[in-house]
């Protein structure tokens, strides 16, 4: 795996499982923080989700999706199984394009992943107005367009522990 | 390789890769869609997500904490003259319920003592209980909030939560340590009332971005915007008598067999703050079970005193 691929310009180390599971759960903490009706914050499980299933489609999937999505089903006080439809769906599709999409430079990598992401709440809404809900304005897809904005920083903070050189040298941390 | 003479048995372990992804989304679709139909037309998953819920409690309490710290700060700077705004303001509505507050325990008592006169039902009067609104849920397609009192400090589902202006909603869920509020604005949300002026009946549901609409009146009904919408008390959750929403605006249109009545909510249905859980309201017995119930004791003793009765 000392090679540069298709998926970076850089040598990248081989990616550890704990470090997924971690980047993960922390994305489910900052879904946790209530910021009530606020429009524009991103899901951050969906994005974290969608970058790992395009870099290691190996090892995160649609099990890691439909777990995170329960998790994400309880927290947000939804209807069960609506979350973990979605990023199911997300994670078939993020796995199916992730061949072609590392080939991309990061920007036109955050417009491949704009639609899946879109595609994810569009999932929700049409289960939420299916079941009698209220239509929460055109603003609700706002979210997605933040979450391509952050893609380039936060596709350079998880592949941080990639970047590392084998050999550690005191001068250089990173 | 130690297995290098079944090579050809089966794949080399480093092609391994699960079954075929479309494999893997028709299981895992099919399992959510199973779990969509269990939660909506069954409500079969309650205990599990109560389960995951109290897990997940000790996070959902960290996350919190920089959300809390951040408004404690926010107040802390708030300027000295909006709160001294805000106290004159509160001591203004204090003078101007004292009048009422000062009679009302005669007002009480002189209530009873009538009703008591005349043979009526006493009024129950029910516990309330303080809570904190703790966040607005994260749903955007529901409008609710969590609140810090729960299954522990005898919060039940069903209870009616009012603040100092008027009723904003319902418990709808009870987990431990706090409590899902659905508020009256929610679209699912609906709740009985009258008009405060004439006792005109009809019932108030959520209409979405935050308004409410009184449903089911005929185009010719009694109704002016400005009137005051109280609770009827028919539905034995709510008490009669709780303002809930003041008529915006009436649209008569006789195309239409009803009028479409515009109400926002008197209460800070989406402001935050304190509120009050009122406690669950005794439900008098429907006429006839009220009569059986009248009679059971009386076949109660027949029954004893068949047994009594020596052979």
């Amino acid at each position: 795996m000392i090679q540069p691929t298709h998926s970076s310009r850089r040598i990248l180390l081989p990616v550890s499982g704990w470090f997924i599971h971690f980047t993960l759960v922390s994305a489910l903490v900052l879904n946790l923080i209530p910021f009530g009706r606020l429009p524009g914050i991103p899901d951050w499980v969906a994005l974290v989700l969608a970058f790992w299933c395009i870099h290691q489609p190996l090892k995160v999937g649609m099990g890691t999706a439909f777990f995170f999505g329960l998790v994400m089903d309880v927290a947000n006080a939804a209807i069960m199984g609506q979350h973990a439809l979605a990023y199911v769906l997300l994670a078939f599709a993020a796995g199916g394009l992730s061949r072609r999409v590392l080939w991309f430079p990061l920007v036109q990598q955050a417009l491949h992943v704009l639609p899946l992401l879109l595609g994810t709440q569009l999932v929700m809404l049409l289960i939420r107005m299916a079941t009698g809900a209220e239509f929460p304005g055109i603003l609700y897809f706002l979210s997605s367009f933040v979450a391509i904005l952050i893609w380039h920083p936060v596709s350079l903070v998880l592949l941080l522990p990639q970047y590392r050189p084998v050999e550690r040298d005191e001068n250089r941390p990173i | 390789m130690p297995a290098g003479g079944h090579i050809g048995h089966s794949p080399p372990p480093f092609f391994k890769r699960g079954p075929a992804p479309l494999a893997q989304l028709m299981l895992f679709v099919s399992l959510a869609l199973l779990l969509l139909v269990a939660d909506l037309r069954y409500r079969t998953l309650e205990s599990t997500r109560l389960m995951i819920a109290t897990l997940m409690w000790p996070v959902q309490k960290a996350v919190l904490l920089p959300v809390e710290g951040a408004s404690d700060a926010g107040s802390y700077f708030a300027n000295l003259t909006s709160l001294q705004q805000e106290n004159a303001e509160l001591r203004k509505r204090q003078l101007a319920q004292a009048n009422l507050l000062l009679r009302q325990a005669h007002l009480d008592n002189e209530n009873l003592r009538l009703r008591a006169l005349l043979e009526m039902q006493e009024k129950l009067d029910v516990p309330a209980r303080a809570a904190d609104v703790l966040y607005a849920a994260r749903d955007p397609f529901s409008r609710r909030i969590i609140v810090d009192r729960g299954s522990s400090h005898e919060v039940e589902v069903g209870q009616a939560v009012i603040d100092d202006l008027g009723v904003i909603g319902q418990v709808t869920r009870v987990f431990p340590l706090t409590s899902e509020v659905t508020l009256l604005t929610d679209k699912n949300q609906a709740i009985p009332v009258q008009v405060g002026r004439n006792g005109l009946r009809a019932v108030l549901a959520g209409a979405g971005s935050g308004t409410m609409e009184l449903k089911f009146l005929p185009a010719n009904a009694d109704v002016q915007p400005g009137d005051t919408l109280v609770t009827s008390g028919l539905d034995g959750i709510y008490l009669p008598g709780l303002p809930v929403a003041r008529v915006t605006s009436i649209d008569r249109d006789n195309s239409f067999s009803f009028a479409r009545i515009e109400c926002v909510p008197l209460a800070g249905v989406e402001r935050h703050g304190q509120v009050l859980v009122l406690g669950t309201r005794k439900i008098l017995p429907m006429p006839e079970e009220a009569e059986e119930a009248v009679k059971k004791p009386v076949m109660g003793r027949k029954a004893r005193a068949a047994a009594l009765k020596p052979h």
